[in-house]
C-alpha cells in the first residue's frame, strides 16, 4: 500500500485530517475565489443556501446570488437564461431535487440548448441520512449519464474538489457536481493536480482494481485495500472523479494489469459508475466485473454509518464482494 | 400611433400571416393555429419595438424575445426573414432534415432566436433569467417572453412569475397569446383559466388584457408596460386560434394540422380581401 506517499502533506494534512474541513465550505469557498476575479460567476439556490455553504457566497456577492424558494425547475431555467448572456451559472440543491425534480429543465434548457449551466447535487445518496428516502438518490448519476456530452464529476476530498471546480467552471458545457457537503479529510496534497475525465491511482497493485468515486466510497475502498492487504491480496485503488466522460484508457489498464475491477459507488449499482464502466469493459477489454453499489432498493431514514452497512456500502462488503471476485477470477484462470 | 403607422402594421401582419401559411402548406403538415394567433404581437415587436439587428443577431445589447410556446416557431420565422435574418427562401426548409427552422424554436440553428423552447413551462424561467442577467451586466435591452394556453398549465411558469415578482424585474414583459385552445379542447374543457388577469396581478406583476388582434390597442398597452420600472409586465392578449383563416378559425383541431394546397389558396383569397379592405 503506497497511497499514504500520495496523501496530504505534511502538518497542513495532519490538521486538516484533525478538524477536517467541510466540503461546502471549500466548494463556497472556490466559488467565491472565482467570482472575485471573474464577473460571469452567479450561484443560484432553491432555499438550501445554508444547507450547500452558498450563503457566504450571497454574503460577498449579493448581486450575483439569486435565490429563487423552492423552485427547482425555475432555478435551472433561470440558470440557463443567464448562461445565454455569458454568464457562468451554479445552482444548486439536493441531488434528488437537481437529478429527479428539475431533470427534463436541465436536459432541455441547459442541455439541449446547449447551455453552460454547472448543477451541483448536494448530500448524495446515504449522506442524506436523516432526510432519508425522499431525499435519498441512488439514481443521479444513472439519469445525468443519459444527457450526451455532459460532464458529472463526484470529488473524493476538499483537494480535488478545489482543483476540479475551475475546470467545470470553464469548461464550455453544461455540467453535474456530484457533492458531499460534510466534513471530509484531505486525502491528497496540495500539490496534486486533477483533470476533468482522468481517473487518479491511489495505489498500485495487481490481483485486483477497486474504481470508487465520491468522498465515501473512495474511503472504504481505500480501507478495503488495507484490509485485503492483510490476506495478502494487492489491490489497486483508483479515484474516478469523472463519472462522465469516464477514463476509458485507464479502465482498460486496470482491466489488463489486474484482471478484475470492483466497482464501489454510493449509488444503485447499476446505471451510475458501475455501468460506465462495465460499458468499456465491454466493449475493450472483458475482464469479469463486480459492482458494488445499492442493490435495487429506496433510500431510507437513519445514520450515514447505519445507511452504509444496510446497504453494503462499506470497506467490509467490499472485501467480501472482492473474495469472490477473486475466487471467480481464479476459476476463471483455471 | 398614427392611423397609417398602424395600417402600415396591419399589412405587415396579413404578410406575416401569408409567409406563414405558406411555410406549412409547403410542408404539408404543421403548427398553424397558434402561429397565426400571435402575428399581430410579433410585428408589433419586431417592426415596432425590437432593437435588434438582422447583421449581428448576437449583439449583447438587443432586445430579447423568449418563444415560450415555441410551436409557434413558424410565425416568428416568418418575421425573422421578412427582416432579414435570413432568405425568405429558407421558410420552404421548415422541418426538414438538417433544417435551420425546426418545428419548436432553436437558438442553436435559427438567427435571431434568443433561447431554445418547445418543452412548454420552461420558456418564462430562461426570461427570468435573461432578464436578471441583463441588471447584471447593465445591458440596456429589454426582454420579452410570449407564452400561451399550455405555458400557462405548466406549473414552472408560475414558479418563474414568482420569482419575476420577487425580483422587481420591470425590464421584463410577457404576452399571453390567450387564444383558448388546447391542443385536447377548448380550455374550458381541458384546464380552465378564468380570472387570468387577476392571477397574474395577485403574483405581483402589472397586468393588462386586451385585444390580441388590435395593434392599436396592443400597442398602447405595450407603451403602458414599458414604463413599468419595478415590476414585471403581463399582457393577456385575448387571440383568435387560426386568425384569418377562417375555414380553421377557432377550431381546437387546428393546433397541429395539415394543410394542402387547396388550404393555401383559400386562405390567401381571404388575405387578399383583408389587404383591399386596408387600402
Amino acid at each position: 500500500m503506497n497511497y499514504k506517499t500520495t496523501r496530504a502533506d505534511g502538518g497542513v494534512a495532519n490538521a486538516a485530517a484533525v478538524n477536517p474541513p467541510e466540503m461546502r465550505e471549500v466548494y463556497a469557498r472556490e466559488l467565491s475565489r472565482m467570482a472575485e476575479e471573474d464577473e460571469r460567476i452567479v450561484v443560484l439556490d432553491a432555499d438550501l443556501m445554508r444547507a450547500n455553504g452558498t450563503a457566504t457566497f450571497r454574503e460577498r456577492f449579493p448581486e450575483r446570488h439569486i435565490d429563487v424558494g423552492v423552485a427547482e425547475a425555475n432555478m435551472i431555467g433561470v440558470a440557463a437564461g443567464l448562461s445565454t448572456l455569458g454568464l457562468i451559472p451554479f445552482p444548486g440543491t439536493f441531488t434528488c431535487f437537481a437529478a429527479r425534480r428539475a431533470f427534463d429543465q436541465f436536459f432541455i434548457s441547459a442541455n439541449y440548448a446547449r447551455q453552460n449551466v454547472k448543477l451541483t447535487g448536494t448530500d448524495p445518496g446515504v449522506a442524506a441520512a436523516y432526510n432519508g428516502g425522499t431525499h435519498m438518490s441512488f439514481e443521479d448519476i444513472g439519469l445525468m449519464r443519459t444527457i450526451p456530452r455532459i460532464v458529472i464529476c463526484e470529488p473524493s476530498d476538499p483537494v480535488s474538489l478545489a482543483a476540479l471546480l475551475p475546470q467545470i467552471a470553464y469548461r464550455r458545457g453544461s455540467s453535474y457536481l456530484r457533492l458531499h457537503r460534510k466534513p471530509i479529510a484531505p486525502l491528497y496534497a496540495q500539490s496534486e493536480d486533477f483533470e476533468i475525465g482522468k481517473g487518479k491511482v491511489i495505489s498500485e497493485g495487481n490481483d485486483l482494481t477497486i474504481i470508487g468515486t465520491g468522498a465515501i466510497m473512495v474511503a472504504e475502498a481505500i480501507r478495503a485495500a488495507e484490509l485485503l492487504a492483510g490476506y495478502g491480496v494487492s489491490t489497486r485503488v483508483i479515484d474516478m472523479h469523472t463519472i462522465k466522460p469516464i477514463d476509458e484508457q485507464l479502465v482498460i489498464d486496470a482491466a489488463r494489469r489486474t484482471g478484475a475491477i470492483l466497482t464501489a459507488e454510493n449509488h444503485q449499482a447499476s446505471t451510475g459508475l458501475g455501468s460506465a464502466v462495465a460499458e468499456v469493459l465491454t466493449e475493450h477489454f472483458p475482464v469479469l466485473q463486480t459492482r458494488v453499489g445499492v442493490q435495487e432498493e429506496f433510500g431510507e431514514v437513519g445514520t450515514q454509518e447505519y445507511l452504509q452497512k444496510r446497504f453494503g456500502l462499506t470497506a467490509d462488503n467490499i472485501v467480501e464482494r472482492a473474495h469472490q471476485l477473486l475466487a471467480r477470477k481464479a476459476a476463471r484462470v483455471l | 400611433m398614427t392611423t397609417s403607422e398602424a395600417t402600415a402594421l396591419k399589412r405587415k401582419a396579413i404578410e406575416i400571416r401569408k409567409l406563414t401559411v405558406d411555410q406549412i402548406a409547403h410542408l404539408g403538415v404543421g403548427h398553424i393555429g397558434g402561429s397565426l394567433s400571435v402575428v399581430e404581437i410579433l410585428v408589433l415587436l419586431y417592426y415596432r419595438h425590437l432593437n435588434v439587428d438582422p447583421q449581428n443577431p448576437r449583439m449583447p445589447e438587443r432586445d430579447k424575445l423568449v418563444m415560450s410556446k415555441g410551436h409557434a416557431g413558424p410565425a416568428l420565422y416568418s418575421v425573422l426573414a421578412d427582416r432579414g435574418f435570413f432568405s425568405t427562401g429558407m421558410l420552404h426548409t421548415l422541418n426538414q432534415g438538417g433544417t435551420n427552422l425546426p418545428s419548436h424554436c432553436d437558438m442553436n440553428r435559427t438567427p435571431g432566436i434568443d433561447m431554445t423552447t418547445g418543452s412548454l413551462g420552461q420558456g418564462l424561467s430562461a426570461a427570468v433569467g435573461i432578464a436578471i442577467g441583463h441588471r447584471l451586466q447593465h445591458l440596456p435591452g429589454r426582454v420579452f417572453a410570449l407564452i400561451g394556453d399550455g405555458d400557462t398549465n405548466e406549473g414552472q411558469t408560475w414558479e418563474a412569475a414568482m420569482s419575476a415578482s420577487m425580483y422587481g424585474l420591470g425590464n421584463l414583459v410577457v404576452f399571453t397569446d390567450y387564444n383558448k385552445m388546447q391542443i385536447d379542447g377548448p380550455i374550458e374543457s381541458v384546464m380552465k383559466t378564468d380570472n387570468l388577469n387577476d392571477r397574474w396581478t395577485s403574483f405581483g406583476w402589472f397586468a393588462q388584457r386586451v385585444d390580441g388582434h388590435d395593434i392599436v390597442a396592443l400597442s398602447e398597452a405595450l407603451e403602458r408596460a414599458l414604463a413599468e420600472a419595478s415590476r414585471p409586465s403581463m399582457i393577456i392578449a385575448d387571440t383568435v386560434k387560426g386568425k384569418d383563416m377562417p375555414q380553421i378559425e377557432n377550431d381546437y383541431k387546428n393546433h397541429n394540422m395539415p394543410l394542402t394546397a387547396e388550404d393555401r389558396e383559400r386562405a390567401f383569397a381571404h388575405f387578399a380581401m383583408l389587404e383591399e379592405a386596408l387600402r
